[in-house]
């Protein structure tokens, strides 16, 4: 039963695993960068395990000594995990035991994956939906420990290889664009940030943007469920 | 490094806590005992896509169409994955090239 659901599990991983690899790396490089050891890179992917959270925590590191300031910092940074939270409470909760780490392991990758896809016919959803999570997880562990490793030591010029993880956010967003039938939730999305980016400016946009998403969506309830399976 | 290594745990450990919390909460909110609220379930709905869309605009934030290069290295980046996508469908496929494209342009067309 595990093995038929690693099996399927993978052929869904890949991409994000490619990705994983590439700016895990990318991070186990800056932390070297910042005089760290591969150790440190390994041990915040294995516990943190929120890739630009933890690119802030390796930044964090070498100011001054602030743990409120960077508790704050985590929960404004990740409340997005609430939403997917939410998106996720019937799914996870069914899944037992393992839902302990199916919740902690929830990245913005691996979620996009198991929100959106279904497993295959006879293949176990909670194995399924585990091994997503642990094979997504073991890719970005193994390229921030390998970047940590290399450090500056790549034969080839990395300049802009960290757009692969805004690369990998157009591709979900165009899958699930392709996939939906009504587009109003995505179109929020991207003009509610837009507006509180020209706002509030690059660095603070974050929270106004999902508390202006969170408003504009509650707006367009009624208009939601009124015109439910309607073309939008 | 400046820090200590205990103050370095330490904030480590705060890090920890607050994105275990961002991830929890929910779960320790609506428990299976308790039925999901009708509003949080339109949320769980329609909230995804919304957020895709922010993450979007999250890595993008830095880009600024009045100064140089005016964001264009993102923006052709950005055309290639989405003709690549329409045509192949192919994740992975898009994926590299967009980024493949978007190496060359920074390190080769718009160098700073």
């Amino acid at each position: 039963m595990k093995k038929k659901a690693f099996l399927a599990a993978l052929p869904h991983c890949l991409p994000v695993c490619t990705g994983f690899l590439f700016v895990g790396m990318s991070y186990g490089v800056y932390m070297a960068s910042l005089g760290f050891s591969f150790v440190w890179p390994m041990l915040t992917s294995i516990t943190i395990f929120a890739g630009s959270m933890e690119f802030v925590t390796a930044n964090l590191l070498v100011q001054r000594f602030d743990p409120l300031g960077a508790l704050l910092l985590a929960l404004t940074v990740n409340a997005r995990h609430l939403f997917y939270g939410v998106s996720m409470l019937e799914k996870y909760r069914a899944a037992g035991r393992k839902r302990w780490y199916l919740i902690f392991g929830m990245c913005d990758e691996t979620f996009a994956i198991n929100v959106s896809t279904e497993p295959p016919e006879g293949v176990d959803r909670d194995w399924f939906y585990f091994f997503v999570t642990l094979i997504d997880q073991a890719a970005w562990i193994a390229g921030a420990t390998l970047g940590g490793l290399v450090g500056g030591l790549l034969p080839f010029d990395t300049t802009g290889i960290d757009f692969v993880l805004t690369a990998l956010f157009i591709v979900i967003f165009l899958g699930q664009w392709l996939a939906a039938d009504r587009h109003l939730p995505a179109v929020t999305g991207v003009l509610c940030s837009v507006a509180a980016l020209v706002l509030f400016g690059a660095d603070n946009f974050l929270l106004p943007a999902m508390l202006l998403i969170l408003l504009a969506l509650t707006a367009l309830r009624k208009k939601w469920n009124k015109k439910e399976g309607a073309e939008l | 490094m400046t820090m200590t290594f205990p103050q370095a745990a330490l904030t480590i450990a705060m890090v920890v806590l607050g994105t275990v919390i961002t991830r929890f909460l929910p779960f320790i909110l609506f428990p299976a005992s308790r039925p999901i609220p009708a509003y949080i379930k339109y949320l769980g709905e329609v909230l995804p896509h919304a957020v895709t869309g922010l993450l979007v605009v999250y890595c993008l934030r830095n880009i600024s169409p009045f100064r140089a290069p005016f964001g264009l290295p993102e923006l052709i980046s950005f055309a290639v994955i989405l003709v690549l996508h329409l045509y192949k469908r192919n994740t992975l496929l898009s994926l590299l090239g967009g980024t493949a494209c978007y190496m060359l342009l920074v390190q080769l067309v718009f160098t700073a």
